[in-house]
């Protein structure tokens, strides 16, 4: 994961669900050219690759982030609202299946207003993963897991979950 | 449940995992060459008929995975008469005639699964009435 599109994980049920949230932030320079109204706008396609993270996050645990897990297919997603500046944005996934091969997820966005308490449902999202070693054909990738890599471990030790790479290393 | 029922499902299924219309879903439609299904749509169409149907269906059970590992079933990029054997005898919910009689290339394997191919598969798996 090169660049991260979740601040923080708050809630982890290993083996069915991770919550993480993101603040938005108009000194994001790869926001400013989203804008409306003097709005800084996270874009849709950055909220489904949010979620990728946070569901991809989930599914990489179950193996203890030993499988190689690439977003496969967007299954369905929807969105009801922008999301902009100021906003603080919740992505709650959970496992529906997981193999092999691979895994899929559901998973809902939600949004908080600056200032405000209330969070709102904005949208759903559907994913399908690729354990990719195990797929394409016998394709070789590199050993090592680039997939996740040193700024996802640091999102994980900050939420106290470091141990779920060491726990499966045993 | 009868045929009809499974069939029904399955189109819902299918709906769901290709985005396709339900009348796109005819008994002989081809998965990948009538209904534009690639690889990852395969582990989601089985996922889904887990779902729908409450069974769990082992890897390759459903779809054949890997055959290009065996060199007696694939011989360059084509089917061996061993390898056709065997796909008849374990994927008996598939009707193989086409890629039989054919050139058996192993990229064309796939056109032979059909939405009946599913319906077969799940009649066998749960019983027809």
């Amino acid at each position: 994961m090169r660049w991260l599109w979740i601040d923080c994980i708050t809630e982890h049920e290993p083996g069915k669900r991770l919550v993480a949230t993101k603040q938005i932030n108009r000194d994001e320079d790869h926001l400013h050219q989203f804008t409306q109204d003097e709005l800084t706008i996270m874009p849709f396609s950055l909220l489904i690759e949010g979620m990728a993270q946070t569901a991809g996050i989930l599914v990489g645990s179950t193996t203890g982030f030993t499988e190689k897990v690439i977003l496969a297919k967007i299954a369905k997603a929807t969105l009801e609202c922008d999301v902009t500046d100021g906003d603080t944005v919740r992505f709650d996934a959970t496992i529906e299946r997981v193999d092999s091969a691979g895994a899929s997820t559901t998973g809902t966005i939600d949004r908080r207003k600056e200032g405000g308490d209330a969070w709102e449902r904005i949208g759903k999202i559907e994913l399908m993963f690729s354990h990719i070693d195990n797929n394409l054909a016998g394709t070789e990738f590199p050993e090592h897991n680039f997939v996740f890599s040193d700024n996802f471990r640091t999102i994980l030790e900050t939420a106290g979950l470091a141990d779920l790479i060491e726990e499966k290393k045993e | 449940m009868s045929r009809d029922d499974y069939f029904q499902k399955i189109q819902e299924v299918l709906d769901d995992a290709l985005g396709v219309d339900e009348d796109e879903v005819t008994p002989d439609a081809s998965l990948t060459a009538d209904l534009g299904a690639e690889s990852i749509d395969f582990l989601d169409i089985v996922f889904r008929l887990e779902k729908t149907f409450d069974f769990k269906i082992s890897q390759g059970e459903l779809f054949p995975e890997n055959l290009s590992e065996n060199p007696d079933w694939v011989s360059d990029g084509k089917l061996t008469d061993s390898g056709l054997t065997m796909l008849k005898d374990r994927m008996t919910h598939v009707d193989f005639t086409a890629i039989e009689n054919g050139d058996r290339e192993l990229s064309k394997l796939a056109d032979s699964i059909t939405v009946n191919s599913l319906v077969n598969f799940v009649e066998n798996k749960l019983g027809g009435e």
